[in-house]
Order: C-alpha cells, then structure tokens, then sequence
C-alpha cells in the first residue's frame, strides 16, 4: 500500500517499481492521454484491448461519484466497487500521472464518509487524487466539511487550477450556488476568478475542465445542468482544445460544442436512469439484476497527445 | 455544618410545605398544563421520488409539519426565508416545524433545487 496523501502527496519511488510487476490491463478504468493538446481515451476497444499511449503522452484517469457511505439495495458496497476500479487503475501498463473524481465522494457529507474515501483512494499507485465537490459533498455545512479533507491548494476554496505535461487543468465547484427551482451555478466569484485564472493561458495551450454537474443541459426538470454554464463556455470559446469533465449523472454522455468537449463519466456507486426516462420520473439509483452492477459502474482513461486537439478517452465498466 | 441545621425550617413545617407540594404536582398543575398547552395538530408530509408530496399545503398557526424522506436519496427541507433548515436527511430521516405565524413558507431541498414547496399558513 502506498503512503500517498490526497492532500500532501509525498513522493514514493517504490511505487513505480511496484506497478512494473503488477498484471496487464484490465480494463476498468479510463485512461485520459494529453498528447499534443488533445485528450484520447485509450483503453477497452471493440476487441477489449487497450490502446497504447503516445510515448510521451500525458495519461490519466478520471473516476466519479463514489458515494461512500451509501449501502442501500442498489449497491450495498460501494467501497468493494471503488476497490475495484483502483485494483484496475493500479493495473494500467502504463500509469497514469494523476487520477482526478469529478464530485459526489461521499454520500451525505459526513466525517467520517470523506475520512473513509480519503483512505482507500490512497490505495491508487499515483502521485496525486485531484478531486472536486458534489452536491452530496456540501450538504451539511456548505464545502466546509468537504475542505477538511480535500483542500487541495490550502486556499479554503473548492476550485483550482494546475498544470501539468503542458495541459492547464481546472477544478471547479458548481454545487453551490442553488436558487429555488433553479440548476445549479457557479456563481459570480468563481466565473470572475475563472476569467482572471484563464487571462494567463495561451490559446493554444489545452485546457480539461473538472466540474461535478455537466456544463451543458441535459435534463432541467432533473437538474441536470448548469445555470450559468454560458458564461463559463464563453469564456472557453478563444481556446483550440477544451475538454470538460462532468459527474453527477452516473453515465457516459458526450457533446462536441466548437473546441470544447464535454464527456460525462460512470459512477462508482449505482446507476441512474437516462435523461427523462419513461416511466421514471426522477433522478434516483436504479437497482439493477444481480451480475449486471459492475457493468454499468466504471473509470475512463484519458490521453493528451501533443499537436492532436482532441483527448483520447476509454470508457471501462468495472465487468467486461 | 451545625449552622446550616440552625437555620432549617421546623419539621411540621416541612411537612405541612411537601404536602402542599404534592397536592400541586397530583392535581393543580397537570390541569394548568392541559389548558395552556393543548397538543399542536400534526400534519405528515412525505419527500418521495424527488418531490415534496404535497407539494402546497395550507394549514393553521399553530401546526407542526412533520417530513419523512421516503427516498434514497439523501434531500433536506430549507426555508428560503431561512426561518428554517434540516440538516440532510436520509433515508427516513425526519425533520419537523412548527408554524407559529401566518404566512406563505416557500422551501427547497438544497441539494435538489428544482424540488419545491410552499406552506400557507392562515388562521382557520
């Protein structure tokens, strides 16, 4: 087990060593590869067989909403589900740089839900989880109790920016600001310090944007969406490759808008029925058949190629 | 500790004030209880697939609303007027609230937004 912490990663060289001897790709996980500007999954194919990353690629892992402390009927072992997708992260011929949740770490915002998922994700062979708030982060205390375990630049505040292997990346917190019958937003302070955050970014350099509700509408009646996505998308425009990273609604949805590709990603915890789906008229977990959770739960990998504009990605359940 | 006794009460005394005492809890004070504070009419509202179920009610002032989480999910019920909050409530969980005066209480469930309620309470 590694000695990692979320919050003040230290270094680790025998993990490195480690992940040389451990089993080829199993294909659970999705790999983000940043190679030239341009996220590519790789991963599972048709075939079930991995795609190589570019040598030099930048490649990560994304994963999402892993409910710790949920253990109802849908999925009464949520941190068995996320031991597994860690055992395939961890598996990855070619590791990752980083692993980045996309929100909904714990389920109720408790304690001792973000001190239990802060524990097992130290069992990921990375140097580093970045990881952002849902709206089941921040629903006791606002992202008080969120930030006692995972405030990752010490500044209190839920959104960050990095760079790393060229790419800028940002996290950002849009479960906050809720209005009555209205999705939730970004808010004015957070859409000012990403317009002042993105002054300093050359518009060539590639941008991924973590963000735990879509940026884009899916399904209002279900707040599936964003309020004030426009102008954070606005502001995104100038640049020639963005990649946004969404959770919230437990499974794989794409849009292309110009330059900016929104991706949301599997949970880790149980499924949720499609936007609006007929004869389900809200957004709750779907218990599904015995054998058929781990199909519908998964990780993606992602891969930056250098001088490509698009992000590879692979979408990897958990059963294959 | 002798000068503490000196300044007791006789003991008939002491007596005579326990019985009255006694008198008082047995017969006079449940009575002045169960005309000052008769029981508040209840009313049960449950949050169920996502929705505050009714989602308008009117009630007298007076009234307690008690909400039940049916869901899986965890919700909470929060006032817009912040005259009142639940802390998030899981599966059935429950919060009350007692509506003393009149007026029209519009609510959310913070973590679902687009779930809304509204409690109009007028005199009867």
């Amino acid at each position: 087990m590694s000695t990692y912490d979320p919050v003040e990663p230290g270094h680790n060289p025998a993990r490195r060593q480690a992940l040389s001897c451990l089993a080829a790709w199993t294909g659970a996980a999705v790999v983000w590869t940043v190679a030239g500007g341009v996220p590519r999954a790789l991963g599972a194919t048709t075939a079930g067989m991995p795609t190589a990353a570019a040598k030099n690629a930048l490649t990560f892992v994304q994963i999402s909403d892993t409910h710790i402390g949920f253990r109802k009927e849908a999925n009464p072992d949520v941190v068995g589900s996320l031991r597994r997708a860690i055992a395939d992260i961890n598996a990855l011929p070619q590791a990752p740089a980083f692993v980045v949740h996309t929100g909904d770490v714990s389920h109720l915002s408790k304690p001792e839900e973000f001190g239990k998922a802060r524990e097992v994700l130290q069992e990921i062979r990375v140097d580093r989880v970045h990881t952002i708030p849902g709206e089941h982060d921040t629903i006791d205390e606002g992202v008080n109790g969120y930030l006692k375990f995972f405030d990752h630049d010490g500044n209190g505040k839920s959104w960050y920016s990095f760079d790393q292997g060229g790419v800028h990346f940002i996290g950002l917190n849009n479960v906050l600001n809720f209005k009555m019958g209205t999705m939730a937003a970004l808010g004015d302070e957070q859409i000012t310090w990403l317009k002042s955050n993105l002054a300093r970014v050359s518009d060539s350099t590639p941008i991924v944007v973590l963000a735990h509700i879509p940026l884009w509408t899916i399904w209002e009646p279900w707040g599936w969406g964003t309020a004030d996505s426009a102008q954070a998308m606005a502001l995104l425009r100038p640049f020639g490759s963005v990649t946004v990273l969404n959770g919230h609604i437990h499974q794989v949805l794409q849009k292309v808008e110009g330059h900016i590709a929104l991706h949301t990603a599997m949970s880790l915890a149980y499924p949720l029925p499609t936007p609006g789906q007929e004869g389900i008229g809200e957004p709750g977990p779907v218990t599904v058949p015995a054998g058929e959770l781990g199909k519908l739960l998964g990780t993606r990998q992602l891969s930056v190629v250098r001088g490509r504009q698009e992000l590879a990605l692979i979408d990897t359940p958990l059963d294959r | 500790m002798s000068y503490v006794f000196s300044r007791n009460t006789t003991g008939p005394f002491r007596a005579c004030a326990a019985l009255a005492l006694v008198f008082c809890a047995a017969f006079v004070m449940p009575a002045i209880f169960a005309a000052a504070a008769p029981p508040a009419p209840t009313v049960d509202l449950n949050i169920a697939k996502f929705a505050f179920a009714p989602k308008e009610i009117s009630i007298a002032p007076g009234t307690k609303i008690i909400w039940t989480n049916r869901d899986e999910t965890p919700h909470t019920v929060t006032s817009n007027d912040k005259s009142f909050a639940s802390k998030g409530l899981d599966t059935d969980d429950k919060f009350e609230h007692t509506f003393a005066s009149e007026g029209d209480f519009s609510y959310i469930c913070t973590v679902h937004p687009f779930m809304t309620g509204v409690v109009h309470v007028r005199k009867q």
